[in-house]
């Protein structure tokens, strides 16, 4: 019962302050205590703006089923990491919550995904104005190839726009700037993308998520096409991002997994060939004190 | 266990030759004598592909030879004029140059819009079934025979131009421009679908992922991210339209005129290719006349050559920064 008000509470919160037009930090201000007073998982922080609730989703393509069943939150202004063998599920899970896995052909989700309360998978929702309000980040950097540094970042914001952007320059600005890449690209914004180093453009990716200032950003193993050094330089953005911005992070690599997430979800194939959720939790708790013994096996490596 | 075997026998000699080169000698030309068949049988392939070079390099000779000397004995000036009249010796040939161009730049004009966005809907659009029935349609349209399309540009498109736009007569260069375009379709089509399909899906995640309609994406990430595949298309598509003859010369009322006036569009006009092939059969041989057309021929073939040039210098741009993967 006590549950439930909190819940309706912080919806509350979120819906006036994306009706009043106010930067979503206000009513992740007012949640945000509530999540970190919040010792476990638990119902009701999700609502509040960034947040995500993913209640029995289940997707695949055609008669292949990628994930099964999965429930969990995703709380505001966290990391999330989702981490489990190949096969099991993470970048379709991950796709599910920007609705970009229907994209595919013959792809298919059922189940609800709330973010900050309204499902986006309800009739009538626009997946385009889900995917303003939840980024994504790739595994390999994919800056636009026919496009400078500027319009990369540029693109989101023009296109909702036939005429100048108002802001622009200031715009593009900030988002390198929160990206970290603003002193490295500030004298070559005319030049092509494709001319940064790997590093570079997946931070580029990141400022071109960060410029249409959604409320979640997904990373589809940002880092694994990297080499170490822009490997910590993802690592460390992230932490920076995570004051602002609620993260969900797919990740092969466990470690990174144990450096820069605050919860993680481990999500493993069943003898069907569909991913389910093993276990949700603190990260610390995840990789010190696994409840699942499957858990145990994957984070001590003996198997995945 | 056979293969064993073989691997033996063929790692027997190098044992050998790490002890003693002069068995190393023995044994290569032993392997050549083996394989007398396959030094045969590589050596006619050569030969046949050579041959192949060889006779693309006979006619080009042949053109030259045949066309060259209509430069020595036309004076420049008279041969680029403006009056074609093989007839008093004026070999003017700046209306067949300007004709072609004009028909071909309006065809591809037409046939650019048309084919850029039946590609897109090929590939972007359209659901598998219909992508499966549209690809094959429009691979068959490109082996109609064009002499049945100029019937078809004469009993059809000719009147109605001449009778929608109120053209004098149906034979005009815009006739020629409509039917060359529906023939450097397919080539653009086809070609412009291989370069959409060959853009990476994770460019369209991206464009997606920004919040980008589907509409958006395509024109925005997908086509420029193909803008050299379409560029080669629409290379390869003007040298199937400036090439063309036949149709060409069925519709577009062959008057030697010069196209500049503004009306030139809805006006006959004169092809380079339909000049050589209605002149060709009536000159005499080794008659400044004659030479006149191989050196429209060589002109052409220049045209040809300059466009072939850029669309591949456009592919090898496209290499050189590493392709776009």
């Amino acid at each position: 019962m006590n549950n439930l008000i909190t819940r309706e509470d912080t919806n509350l919160v979120a819906k006036l302050a994306r009706t009043i037009g106010a930067s979503p930090k206000l009513a992740t201000e007012a949640s945000l205590a509530q999540a970190q007073a919040e010792t476990n998982v638990r119902v009701g922080a999700a609502v509040s703006a960034g947040g995500m609730t993913i209640e029995n989703l289940t997707a695949g393509f055609a008669d292949f089923t990628a994930v099964s069943n999965i429930s969990l939150e995703i709380i505001p202004n966290k990391i999330t990491a989702i981490i489990g063998p190949s096969g099991s599920g993470k970048s379709t899970f991950l796709r599910c919550l920007d609705r970009l896995h229907e994209e595919v052909r013959g792809a298919w989700a059922g189940g609800r995904v709330l973010l900050c309360g309204e499902d986006i998978y309800a009739a009538g929702v626009d997946p385009v104005q889900i995917r303003r309000r939840v980024g994504m980040v790739f595994q390999k950097p994919n800056p636009f190839p026919t496009m400078s540094i500027y319009d990369n970042v540029a693109a989101g914001l023009r296109l909702n726009h036939f005429r100048r952007v108002p802001q622009l320059d200031e715009k593009v600005e900030q988002a390198l700037r929160q990206a970290a890449l603003w002193d490295e690209v500030k004298d070559k914004l005319q030049q092509s993308g494709a001319a940064l180093s790997g590093g570079q453009q997946q931070r580029l990716c990141i400022a071109r998520c960060l410029a249409v200032e959604p409320e979640v950003i997904l990373m589809d193993e940002p880092a694994s096409a990297l080499d170490p050094i822009a490997t910590l330089k993802i690592e460390e953005l992230m932490r920076e991002l995570a004051r602002e911005y609620t993260i969900v992070i797919v990740t092969h690599n466990m470690q990174q997994a144990g450096r820069v997430s605050d919860f993680t979800a481990f999500l493993m194939m069943d003898e069907d060939r569909a991913g389910r959720l093993v276990e949700y939790g603190h990260t610390k708790q995840i990789f010190t004190n696994p409840k699942d013994k499957r858990t145990e096996d994957y984070i001590t490596g003996r198997f995945g | 266990m056979c293969g064993a075997r073989m691997n033996d026998q063929e790692q027997q000699p190098r044992r050998e030759a790490r002890v003693e080169p002069v068995s190393t000698a023995r044994g290569l030309g032993q392997g050549r004598d083996h394989h007398w068949g396959e030094f045969l049988v590589e050596n006619a392939i050569r030969v046949l592909g050579f041959s192949a070079i060889g006779f693309v390099v006979l006619i080009f000779l042949f053109l030259l030879q045949e066309g060259l000397p209509t430069f020595f004995r036309v004076e420049l000036p008279i041969l680029f004029g403006q009056r074609w009249y093989p007839t008093f010796d004026l070999y003017g040939t700046m209306p067949l140059i300007l004709g072609s161009v004009l028909v071909t730049i309006v065809a591809i004009a037409i046939a650019l819009p048309l084919g850029v966005a039946t590609a897109v809907f090929v590939r972007e659009v359209a659901p598998n079934w219909a992508r499966e029935i549209l690809k094959p349609m429009i691979e068959t349209l490109a082996g109609i025979p064009s002499v049945v399309l100029g019937f078809f540009g004469m009993t059809i498109v000719a009147p109605l131009v001449r009778d929608v736009l109120g053209a004098p007569t149906g034979l005009t260069a815009f006739t020629g421009a409509l039917l060359l375009a529906y023939m450097s379709l397919p080539t653009i089509i086809s070609v412009a679908e291989d370069a959409l399909d060959a853009v990476p899906k994770s460019y369209r995640d991206a464009g997606l992922a920004m919040g980008a309609t589907r509409w958006q994406t395509i024109w925005r990430v997908v086509v420029p991210a193909a803008r050299s595949g379409i560029i080669t298309a629409i290379m390869l598509g003007m040298g199937r339209a400036i090439g063309e003859t036949m149709a060409v010369m069925m519709v577009t009322g062959n008057a030697a005129r010069m196209p500049v006036t503004a009306d030139s569009l809805f006006r006959p006009v004169r092809t380079m290719t339909a000049t050589i092939a209605a002149e060709m059969g009536e000159v005499a041989r080794g008659s400044t006349h004659y030479h006149v057309l191989f050196g429209v021929g060589i002109i052409l073939f220049v045209l040809t050559f300059m466009i072939n040039l850029a669309a591949a210098s456009v592919i090898f741009q496209k290499r050189r920064r590493g392709g776009l993967r």
